[in-house]
């Protein structure tokens, strides 16, 4: 191996700036923290995030200790969200329903990610008749009509949470092999890929260390969006009574639970709701504010 | 002629398209010896890089396929071997320059993961020491403050920068063989004679055999040992750029010389081969330049042969058999 050291001719300067590197991710970065309802739905999702994980561990209560002496309780010092019919502490229910629906959007974007990314990145990239198999599949399960069949399947199996998590993990990817995939089709042409391949890069690194890190912008996006959906598809599913079964808890339930109750007793009702609505908006606007960020050229504006 | 570095033999890389079979590359053949440059000339569509794609194995199939012939490398040809074995080869021992250096970067990713990533994946370095070599190779190939530049995105460089970069990259594990794809129709004039400068310059350091394509004549005649002029997929004359140049055996390189301006001379107009390429799937039977030949007879209805008119310098004409005036009248009645 040669170690030439001196320049090969004289150093000719075209242009540079003198600037410390700006990735894109960096831009994307000064641009979301200048979106003031992204940066504030941001620190709402912090406190809530903060609020689920430790507030029923330091909480006096735990959300299924029931206390007949103190049913129906309006919001109070002890009780800030109130009780319920079998006098338990709202909010602590609230708190351990938001791990339950938090999760559920957690293990649904993880699997968007993780399945969806390679599936639809695999796909676009070798083409031809594996991405024709491969996108039919897509089809198919696309066109199941997933929610029958999670109710079903629920009522069948049963009532367990793992298959909720799977289910719901199971149509979360579908879009997002299909928005990948058409990421990958529109950039595996570009010369930067012929690049890497005449320098010998086998597929599996360029698929995913050359073509998915220029794909991540819709990838981030999208996931902002699938959490709030997945986490609404579970509350629709808890408050069918399908989901999450009592005395475990989650936004859905609550919800369920409150409007039984919401004529005499609308804090049952207010407070984990306003907590899903509050979260789910928050997202929407962080979701927007990340494409906004990721993708300047789509502004409105 | 002992030992050529590469060696292609009558390949032919046909595009099967909805209008038929295109016959991109159309039995060519040439050789390279070592530490010689060749370079490789012609309209647009005429075959210049299906050939050097060919040669790296990067022909897209379907709708590409490489239908014969032989890419002898080192004495292996490269059409027979896997795959695994010819990632083995791209980059290491042949490596490639591309036409637009402003889209042949990874936006995403920093110069030092490009660059080191293909001396990682060949020559078995750690991730330090290959950061030692990409910081070297890209003070080789001439960027100011190396070592902090390495750092950056591609879209921090320009043009210029970004194709010495991709000399750096391709240069990085000592490559046999450069093929440089058009390496400076991106880049304006004076980046562009930089770039051929330091390409030249490190050929005769590294001792790296080049094949450069181009369709400027200017940028072969200052740059290569060899000459071949491809027209239509085919190779219609080869031989010692000075030759070529001196005495260009083929109406169509006589053609193009011809409209090549001369700063000494004061034309009215600047001669142009008259007609369009033509369309190489539809191509017309015999001689594919006959339809635009300023000096075509009847035998030309027929495909020439690729012969020798002269010490290495082929050409495929049927006037290059001629020699006295009773031959010529003979093809012309033919």
């Amino acid at each position: 191996m040669q170690t030439p050291v001196e320049p090969a001719i004289d150093v000719k300067v075209d242009s540079f700036e003198l600037v410390e590197g700006t990735s894109l991710w960096k831009d994307a970065w000064r641009r979301l923290l200048k979106n003031k309802l992204a940066v504030a739905s941001a620190i709402v999702l912090s406190i809530v995030l903060v609020a689920v994980i430790i507030g029923p561990l330091i909480s006096p209560y735990t959300y299924d200790q029931t206390n007949p002496d103190a049913v129906y309780m309006p919001p109070s010092a002890a009780h800030w969200f109130g009780t319920d019919q079998l006098g338990r502490d709202i909010l602590v229910r609230t708190l351990v329903g938001g791990r339950i629906s938090l999760l559920v959007g957690a293990v649904a974007s993880i699997v968007s990610l993780v399945i969806g990314v390679s599936y639809g990145a695999i796909s676009g990239y070798i083409g031809g008749k594996t991405d024709e198999v491969m996108m039919r599949i897509v089809d198919i399960l696309y066109s199941l009509p997933d929610i029958f069949l999670i109710i079903v399947l629920l009522a069948f199996f049963s009532k367990d949470l793992i298959i909720l998590f799977a289910m719901l993990g199971a149509i979360s990817w579908l879009t997002m092999a299909r928005i990948v995939r058409g990421q990958v089709l529109s950039l595996k042409n570009r010369e930067f890929v012929e690049a890497a391949r005449s320098i010998g890069v086998s597929t599996p690194q360029i698929i995913f260390r050359h073509l998915v890190p220029n794909a991540l912008g819709p990838v981030i996006v999208y996931t902002t969006l699938t959490i709030p959906s997945v986490m609404l598809t579970e509350a629709f599913l808890s408050f069918l009574g399908l989901g999450v079964q009592p005395p475990l808890s989650s936004w859905g339930t609550l919800v369920q639970e409150g409007v039984g109750a919401i004529s005499v007793y609308p804090w049952h009702l207010i407070f984990p709701g306003t907590m899903m609505a509050g979260t789910l908006f928050c997202l929407n606007f962080l979701g927007d504010g990340l494409r906004d960020a990721l993708d300047p050229q789509s502004r409105a504006d | 002629m002992t030992n050529p570095l590469l060696s292609v033999r009558n390949l032919q890389t046909s595009f099967y398209t909805r209008d038929g079979e295109v016959k991109a590359v159309d039995n060519i053949s040439f050789d390279l010896e070592p530490g010689e440059t060749l370079g490789i000339v012609g309209e647009s569509g005429s075959g210049k890089s299906v050939t050097s794609l060919s040669i790296m194995g990067l022909i897209p199939t379907p709708p590409g396929k490489i239908k014969g012939g032989q890419v002898l490398f080192g004495g292996q040809d490269l059409l027979q071997i896997t795959d695994e074995q010819m990632r083995k080869i791209r980059g290491k021992r042949v490596a490639m320059i591309f036409q637009d250096p402003m889209t042949s970067l990874n936006p995403f990713l920093r110069i030092s993961r490009q660059i080191t990533e293909i001396s990682e994946l060949h020559l078995n370095l750690t991730s330090k020491q290959s950061r030692t070599r990409a910081i070297e190779m890209l003070e080789l190939v001439g960027i100011p403050d190396a070592p902090n530049r390495i750092d950056s995105y591609p879209h921090q460089f320009s043009g210029g920068m970004r194709q010495r970069v991709m000399i750096a990259m391709a240069l990085s594990c000592d490559p046999q063989l450069l093929i440089a794809d058009e390496p400076t129709t991106a880049l304006d004039v004076t980046i562009q004679a930089q770039i051929l400068e330091l390409i030249k310059d490190l050929k005769a350091r590294l001792g790296t055999s080049v094949i450069l394509i181009t369709h400027d004549l200017g940028v072969v005649a200052g740059m290569t040992d060899r000459l071949g002029v491809m027209y239509a997929g085919r190779m219609i004359e080869y031989g010692p750029t000075d030759t070529v140049f001196a005495h260009p055996a083929h109406p169509y390189t006589q053609g193009l010389l011809r409209s090549v301006p001369d700063p000494y001379e004061e034309v009215e107009e600047l001669y142009q081969i008259p007609g369009l390429p033509p369309d190489l799937s539809a191509l017309p039977p015999g001689c594919p330049f006959g339809p635009r030949c300023p000096e075509v007879v009847a035998k030309c209805q027929t495909q020439p042969e690729f012969v020798s008119v002269g010490t290495d310098h082929k050409s495929a004409c049927w006037l290059n058999a001629v020699s006295t005036v009773q031959e010529r009248k003979e093809i012309e009645r033919d």
